[in-house]
Order: C-alpha cells, then structure tokens, then sequence
C-alpha cells in the first residue's frame, strides 16, 4: 500500500489541471486511500465500530434487565417476603413498626394517584393547546408560543418540586386551609401535571402537523367550520399519534422522582384523596437511596424489587404506545 | 356525524371552542409565568458574587454555589464527552449503513424503549455497574484497587465508587437515547439527492457519510446535542440514587472526586424546612434556569441561523 497519498504522475497531453473553485472542498485532505482493497478494508472497520456502537445501546437494557432481575430475586430470597406478599399486600412499612410488611399496592396506589391528577390537568389541557396552536394560532403566536412550550420542557424537574413545595402547597392551603397538609398528593400531582404539560402538547401539535393539508381543504370545502374540521377530520386522523404522546407523557409522569420526593410526602398508603400525604415507588427509592436503611438489607433489597415494577410498568406503556404507532397509523401520502 | 345542526349553533359551537382554546393556552402560559415569577421573587435577592464563589455552608446566608457548580460542569464534561460521540455513531449506523433487518428494527425499538426508561431506574444501573461494579471488587472503599496517587488529575479507583466518573457515566446513559433520536432526524432530512451524487462520483458510504451527509446535518445534530445536554444538566434522580454526595466540601480534582450538582444542592437545600435555605434554593434554581435558556438559546440560533435549507 505504498501508493497512497502518491498522485499519479500527469499524462502529456491532457488537461491536468482545471481552474479551482475556491469554495471547493479540497478532496485530497480527505485522505482516502487509494487502492480499493484498502478502502473497502477502511469501511469494513468503520462499519465493525458504529454496529459496535449500536449494540452497546442494547448492551445497556440488558444491563437494566439483568440488574433488576438479579437484585429482586435476592429480595425475596429474605425470609420476611414472600411473592404472595408482594403483589397481593396492601401494606407497605419496611422501615418502621416491629413486623415488616412488603406490599407492593400502597406505593403503586400512591403513583397512581399522583399519575392521575397530573394526566386529568395536562392530557385535556394540552390537547387543546395543540390543537390551538395547529389550527387555529397566526404563524407568529406559534413562533412565539413554541420556544415558550419548550423552554417549559426544558426546565429540570427539581424546580418543579421546588414550585410544588413553596407555591402550589401554600395555595391550596389558602383555598381550603383545613384539608391540606405541607405535603400532600394534590400539589405533587400538579407540578408533575405541569411538567407533562408541555410533552403532551409538542408531541400533539407534532401529530396534528403531519396530517395533509388536503383533508382540512376538503373538510372545509364541504362547509365545515373550523371547529368542525379540526375537532372532526384532523383529531381523528392523527389519533395515534395522540395518543402515544398520551402514553409517553403519563410513563413520565409515573417515572417523575423530584417532584414527589419533595412534595408528596413519605406515608405510604392506598388512599384516592388527593389531600392526602402518599409516597410513590421513585418516591421510595429515594428515601432508601439517601441512606435510611442499612445497605444489603432486605430494605434496601426492596427498592430493587420497586425499580423492577416501576420499569415494567413504564416498559408497558412505551411498548403499547409504539404498538399503537406502528399499527393504526394513517397515511396520507 | 350525528344530526345535521344549524349553522348558527355549528357557529357558536366554533366561537366557543375558539375561547376554549385561548383558555387552555393561557393558562399554560400564565403557570410558566407564575412559576418564573415566584421563583424570582424568592430567589433574585440573593443572588451575589459570594454566592456564586461560595462554599457549602450549614448557614443559609454564608452558602455557596461553587462546588455544586464545578460538579456540574465535571459531570456534564464527561457525560457529553461519551454521549455524543457513541449516540452519533449509533445514529449513523443505523440511517446510512445497516439494512432494514430485523436486527436493526430490534435496535429501534430498544432505543424507543430506552427513551422511557424513568430516569431513576439509570441511576439503579449506574450505582450498580459503575459505582459498585455489581461487587466484583469487593463491597468496602478499602478493597478497592487505586492507580496512580490520590492527588494527581489522573487518579483512577476500580470500582469507581459515588464519583464524577460515575456520575458521568450514569448521566450519559440518561441522554443517550436522546442524542441517537435527535442524529437520526437530523439525518433523515438531509435529502437523499445528497447522498446520490456522492455516490455517482464513486464515494464510498463512509466517504458519503463523512464529507457529505453528516456536515449536512451538523446543525440539526448540534441542536440535539445541547438539548440533551441541558436536560443531563438538570438531571438530579440517577445522581441521587448514585450517591452524589449532598455535602461536599471542595469542587472535584480529579475523576475519582465525590461531587454535588447544582440540581441536587437545589433538592437538598429546598428539603429543608427553613425558609432561608428554600430562598437559596430559589437562587440556586435561578441559575440553573439561566444556563438552560442560554443552552436553548443557542440551539435556537444554530437552527435558525446555520440551517440551510437543502433542497
């Protein structure tokens, strides 16, 4: 492979050199070789490390998959739990009391609850943004209003727990001063709400976007208002896509740490009062993560166990959300 | 549609759902107004030069910012260092190289799936393969094998323990996903026409790739990239989890420092239940919001100013 980086020598009589573009990328900095063993020699380790690369993305979720598993089968090795228990049990005290109690529910009930505020305030509220913005908004509200939806995207969910916690608590202490405590689902779910918000509504607005314009002119054309054609024709043509922005904002919402560990409170139980103080599964993994419970005890195991049915959970909901992607996809083109 | 209506009421029906959509948006833009407001209500007065400079401190009016900030910088240093590089090359691969196999599909999903994994559950992975490297060194700091002296920049200690190494590490498996979707859009809308004419003069896929689709999208990929780079910036869950140590004394010296993050100083400080510490907490967040709209601000600019349409 002597030859490379050598020109050939140049032939009488021929042109050997054409005026230069000065714009022009000079093509011998790129380097290549030029016997064409050599280069095919060249793609074919490139090719090996960016496959390389790829793999170590599934690398990794088997490294999530066999983590868990590992950690939560030396769980119920303990004698205090017992499958049954687990995910039968309605009481969850692993750290207080005589008798320790691994239920599963009462965290699961607590992430629920918190879910269920946060996804009543921002499913419906960031629909209809989306649609605003889609339909109904002059290019220069949109051009406005976007980077506003991202900027809310952005900000790390801490702040949220901090608004939670010194804004939205004291607020609803003011509206109904004998009904909530300083930590109560209420508030969680809230900023949790407000964290979604802007996911729901990007990724709607995303959906709603794609649908042709072809379909609104035709809606239009047959008298339909502009209600009629964005609630009637464009919502319904871009239904998944919806609804996996749905999927993934709630699988957020039931992953979502800071904002109930700050704000949530840490009694773990099954309630639907949304006064009430609850602890949720990442909720939980905090506490014992930050050192309330000795290390390789069965306490400490749990939260192993709660990390395996969180990514479970939110593996599900990722799955349906793709599934529905995929399948009642429509096209148009 | 059910029964025809009259045009009058299908007319009202649109006012009203006009209004309704106002509603709905200014109620989204009045939260973000609320929070920002309340936050700097709280925060703005105390923010100052020795808070920026100053050290941790049991005091609320003597507490600093500056090892928390330096942890941060550290982290995020070697979480983009590793991220991007790998989640570009994962991103390549997968749009200009490899085949539509069931191999590849598999890939997609995973990384799909990888995008939703809450970020706690990182943090599981992290402490787990990095900070304790699933025990196999032994469970005590003592058993752990060092190379090199403990105050040199190049300080290394297997396992790595709750250190800005893992802490990197564990960020980077965060923002991963995040940076392979962000490249693979980004290369998606360089027009295929590109990649032909490459072709027709005899590049070869890797020569396509380097010299010609990747510069094309370079601005889409920077977009991305400061994205994801502002969202490991706010992490603060998986660094929990790892043990991010809540009192640290001095800024990192080298990989095997323990360290803070702004984020996590924000958690710890607004835990407490003083008032005084929750006005830090706000001060603190007030610059973490800064850095965030100064990484969206940039990304905005790239977008907008060295985006060129291609077409």
């Amino acid at each position: 492979m002597a030859c490379i980086g050598e020109r050939p020598p140049p032939l009488d009589g021929f042109v050997t050199s054409l005026p230069t573009n000065p714009h022009a990328r000079d093509l011998s900095k790129l380097g290549r070789p030029k016997s064409v063993a050599a280069r095919v020699l060249r793609e074919r380790i490139i090719v090996g490390a960016l496959a390389t690369a790829a793999c170590f993305s599934i690398l990794v979720t088997a490294a999530i998959i066999v983590v868990l598993a590992k950690e939560t089968i030396g769980f119920f090795q303990f004698d205090e739990v017992s499958l049954g228990e687990f995910f039968g049990g309605t009481e969850w005290n692993p750290l207080l009391g005589a008798e320790k109690h691994f239920g599963i529910w009462p965290l699961v009930a607590g992430t629920l609850l918190v879910t269920v505020i946060a996804a009543s305030f921002a499913l419906p509220l960031g629909l209809i943004a989306a649609i605003y913005l889609s339909e109904y908004a002059s290019p220069r509200v949109r051009a406005t209003l976007k980077p506003a939806l991202e900027i809310l995207a952005g900000v790390p969910t801490v702040v949220y727990g901090f608004f939670a916690l010194t804004a939205i608590t004291p607020l609803l202490q003011r509206l109904s001063p004998d009904t909530f405590g300083s930590y109560n689902a209420m508030s969680a779910g809230l900023a949790t709400g407000i964290m979604i918000l802007p996911i729901v509504c990007s990724l709607s607005e995303d959906a709603l976007r794609a649908v042709p314009r072809s379909l609104r002119d035709g809606a239009f054309a047959l008298g339909g208002t502009r209600f009629d054609v964005s609630v009637k024709v464009v919502v319904p043509a871009a239904l998944s896509g919806i609804v996996a922005a749905f999927l993934l904002a709630i699988s957020r919402a039931v992953g979502e740490t800071m904002i109930v560990a700050l704000a949530a409170g840490g009694v773990a139980q099954i309630t639907a009062n949304p006064a009430a103080e609850v602890q949720t599964m990442t909720a939980y993994m905090v506490q014992i993560f930050l050192g309330d419970a000795p290390a390789f005890g069965v306490e400490y195991k749990s939260s192993y166990a709660v990390a395996a049915t969180l990514f479970v959970m939110t593996f599900v909901l990722t799955m349906i959300g793709q599934y529905i992607l995929r399948r009642f996809r429509e096209e148009y083109d | 549609m059910a029964a025809v209506r009259s045009a009058s009421t299908r007319l009202l029906a649109n006012r009203a759902f006009l209004t309704l959509c106002l509603a709905a948006t200014s109620i989204a833009m009045l939260v973000l107004a609320i929070l920002l407001l309340a936050i700097f209500v709280q925060g703005w007065s105390g923010l100052s030069w020795d808070f920026l400079t100053g050290l941790p401190s049991r005091k609320a009016d003597k507490a600093g910012v500056f090892v928390a900030l330096m942890g941060s910088l550290w982290v995020c240093a070697i979480c983009g260092l590793l991220a991007l590089p790998l989640g570009v090359a994962t991103a390549v691969f997968l749009e200009e190289f490899a085949q539509k196999t069931r191999f590849t599909r598999i890939v997609q999903t995973n990384i799909m799936n990888l995008a939703g994994v809450p970020s706690i559950v990182y943090g599981i992975l992290g402490l787990t393969a990095f900070a304790r490297m699933f025990g196999a060194f032994g469970t005590n700091v003592e058993d752990a094998i060092s190379l090199g002296s403990e105050e040199s920049l190049f300080f290394l200690r297997i396992p790595f323990g709750s250190s800005v190494l893992a802490g990197g590490l564990t960020l980077m498996l965060v923002i991963l996903p995040v940076v392979i979707i962000a490249t693979q859009e980004a290369l998606r809308a360089v027009p295929g026409s590109l990649r032909a004419g490459a072709f027709a003069l005899g590049a070869t896929r890797w020569q396509t790739v380097w010299g010609i689709t990747l510069p094309a999208a370079v601005p889409g990929i920077m977009t991305g990239a400061i994205l994801a780079m502002s969202r490991a910036i706010g992490e603060s869950a998986p660094l929990l989890v790892l043990g991010g140590a809540l009192f640290v004394s001095g800024a990192p010296e080298n990989l095997m420092s323990d360290f803070a993050v702004l984020p996590l100083q924000i958690y710890n400080w607004a835990s407490r239940p003083q008032e005084s510490f929750h006005a830090i907490a706000a001060s603190a967040i007030i610059l973490q919001l800064v850095v965030l709209f100064l990484f969206n601000g940039i990304a905005v600019f790239i977008r907008q100013k060295l985006q060129k349409p291609l077409q």
